[in-house]
């Protein structure tokens, strides 16, 4: 093997990258907290909610879990136009990924849920407080601490799988990496260094997830 | 302008959907062999084994698989290789999946309770046929749940193999709809395909753990 | 008008009936114990007063409010009578302030600093102010127990049904949590509670019931119950020949 390695072209297109990260973080950060939340709320109908509500979540879970990221994506930027719903890259990366990550949160927050004793249920009935008020207040909060690390590998999961949204052109890190693979034909070198930083940011969101998880839970940080 | 019927649409994605199984299966195979590997890596008595094993998956499961492709497909040629986008498709995703199968399965050699080494180890028995007549057999059948579980996932990843050019079910989709304009109906039937090849996988692997906690429960 | 009125209460789990026609009145400030084996219907028959089982057939009242299997005459029953479980049923991610604070202010509105009065108020009478902000898992389980007493004691029920609440203590600690019961009964406190604690049911309680087979087998002063009973099967409980 023959081959120079040359990583001049960092200090002419970091910008691009720092650029790239911003978007990257940016999504997880939207599609993580939106996320998380619509699997509240589908946990919570799935757990508790009329028949048919069930139904209707349980078939959304099913088919966002039994596709690939890559089509829910072309589905919602290149589909859903003909509906009427133009969205930009970003928007459309975002709402992917929202939708993504709360069909799959969904399903871990539900099992927090079952894992819940039933005397929880009945204390809350028994305090007076309606089905509603004992989830959010009585079970909500202990089934998100029970599944936490499960959550986060999730979100974790759903930031690397964020790659291919460069595939409708919206400049995250893999975008970057792409445009400058095509600049400077540093291809190895370009994907290298973006997958390290990729590494990085895994690593960083894990124990940023950690620490948030610390602050929502106070009971598990003070053991 | 040509007219494609839905039927000219479905047939010339059915067709790409057979690389799709096949990419799929060629990548569950091999990834089951590196994977089983790792997971003897995984618990074997060296550190530098296991930590070796460890940053391994680590690595694999700490970077996007789009990365992992582009590298594959465009580190090869370093070498001087000519790389076919279905060789460095198939090698990233061996090496992917054999990442996640050593994890899953080292957790559930792991489940099997240590009592269990200590049982076979006061037998006089080796580690490597304690590994074979004990610990496997009951790992094993805790395993296959998660693992088939773990197929879905695998096929889902081959979607990416489009992105490098290898025509499979995804790339099918792109290129119908670059002919049809037909996005919505194009993509649509793309998802209900993979729906129909995953959901199966999916559903077996929930009744395959429900059915391993009910006899655990019966224990 | 009695506090509580249980009429012709039926209970049945598939073809398996539990709860045979129990008729009770309860008045004000009675502290009645049940008795009897596992499985006579007793526990059931305390959940079904509170709402947690459904009753298949009879009537419960509590000052005049109907047992009916809707959000609304659920919650106003539940206003009416607190409940203390075996199991505690403390609320894990909340310290012991919160747990008897949750529900004043989620049900009935209460503002904060109402509540948290309230709850320095009830976990005083329980005798343990000073673990305000303890979280449940720090405490013993007699102290657990007497957290459950303030939670249900917070929300000012006329009644208290208690569900074998020292079953799961050890030995040591159930002398904690019965003190607190006998203090409320002495307060004139209507409670009703299910226990194993014979010297207790003894000493505090006004009536004693026994139940077999889901239905009242005997029922009258703790005196007359345990010195005199009357039907083989109460005997043979009481450990007489």
């Amino acid at each position: 093997m023959n081959y120079q390695f040359e990583f001049g072209w960092l200090f002419e297109y970091y910008p691009q990258i720092l650029k790239g990260i911003a978007i990257t973080l940016e999504l997880i950060a939207i599609g993580g907290v939106a996320g998380i939340s619509l699997g509240i709320v589908c946990a919570w109908v799935r757990a508790l909610g009329p028949a048919w509500a069930r139904r209707i979540v349980a078939a959304y879970v099913e088919l966002i879990r039994n596709t690939p990221f890559l089509i829910q994506l072309f589905f919602i930027f290149f589909g859903l136009p003909s509906l009427g719903l133009q969205l930009s890259e970003l928007q459309a990366a975002n709402l992917a990924m929202v939708v993504n990550l709360g069909a799959y949160s969904s399903e871990i927050i539900r099992a927090g849920i079952q894992a819940t004793p039933r005397g929880q249920f009945e204390a809350g009935a028994s305090l007076a407080m309606s089905p509603f008020e004992t989830f959010r207040h009585v079970v909500l909060v202990p089934s998100l601490e029970r599944i936490w690390p499960a959550l986060s590998s999730q979100v974790v999961i759903v930031m690397l799988g964020s790659a291919v949204v460069s595939q409708i052109a919206a400049e995250d890190l893999t975008f970057a990496a792409n445009f400058i693979q095509s600049r400077t034909f540093r291809a190895f070198e370009a994907y290298i260094v973006s997958t390290a930083v990729y590494l990085v940011l895994a690593i960083l969101l894990r124990q940023t997830l950690s620490m948030v998880g610390g602050l929502i839970f106070p009971r598990r940080a003070a053991r | 302008m040509i007219e494609f019927t839905i039927w000219d649409i479905l047939r010339n994605l059915l067709l790409a959907t057979r690389w799709t199984i096949v990419l799929s299966l060629v990548s569950f195979a091999g990834g089951g062999m590196v994977g089983l590997a790792l997971l003897f890596l995984r618990i074997s008595r060296r550190k530098w084994l296991r930590g070796l094993a460890k940053y391994y998956i680590e690595l694999f499961q700490g970077t996007p698989l789009l990365m992992q492709l582009f590298i594959a497909f465009f580190g090869l040629g370093l070498f001087g290789i000519d790389v076919p986008a279905w060789l460095a498709a198939g090698l990233a995703l061996i090496f992917w999946t054999a990442a996640f199968l050593g994890e899953i399965w080292r957790g559930c050699v792991e489940a099997i309770a240590k009592g269990q080494w200590e049982a076979s180890a006061s037998l006089g028995i080796g580690r490597l046929q304690q590994m074979r007549y004990v610990i496997l057999p009951q790992a094993m059948r805790i395993a296959v749940p998660p693992t088939v579980g773990f197929s879905v996932q695998v096929i889902k990843g081959t979607a990416l193999t489009s992105i490098i050019g290898f025509v499979e079910l995804s790339k099918a989709g792109t290129v119908v709809t670059n002919a049809t304009f037909q996005p919505f109906t194009v993509y649509g039937l793309v998802a209900l395909i993979y729906f129909a090849l995953c959901w199966p996988l999916s559903k077996s692997s929930q009744i395959l753990e429900r059915k391993l906690n009910v006899a655990h429960r019966n224990h | 008008m009695s506090l509580i009125e249980i009429t012709d209460v039926r209970k049945s789990y598939g073809t398996n009936e539990v709860l045979k026609g129990i008729n009770l009145d309860v008045e004000p400030g009675e502290v009645i114990a049940i008795i009897g084996k596992s499985g006579s219907g007793k526990s059931t028959l305390l959940r079904c007063i509170n709402g947690l089982e459904t009753i298949s057939q009879g009537s419960i009242s509590v000052a005049g409010a109907q047992l009916m299997n809707d959000e609304v005459h659920l919650k106003a029953l539940r206003l009416k009578v607190g409940m203390i479980f075996q199991q505690f049923n403390l609320f894990p991610h909340l310290t012991v302030g919160g747990n008897v604070m949750l529900s004043q202010m989620v049900v009935k509105k209460t503002p904060k600093p109402q509540a948290e009065a309230m709850a320095r108020k009830m976990l005083e009478r329980v005798g343990l102010s000073q673990k305000f902000d303890a979280y449940p898992d720090e405490l013993s389980g007699g102290q657990q127990q007497r957290v459950a007493i303030a939670r249900a004691l917070a929300m000012q029920p006329i009644a208290l049904l208690c569900d074998e609440i020292t079953s799961a203590l050890d030995p040591e600690l159930v002398a904690e949590v019965l003190a607190v019961v006998r203090e409320l009964a002495a307060e004139g406190m209507t409670l009703l509670m299910v226990t194993h604690e014979m010297k207790f049911a003894r000493d505090v309680c006004s009536r004693v019931v026994f139940m077999h087979q889901g239905r009242v087998h005997e029922i009258g002063r703790p005196e007359e119950v345990f010195a005199n009973p009357q039907t083989p099967e109460l005997k043979q409980f009481l450990g007489l020949h």
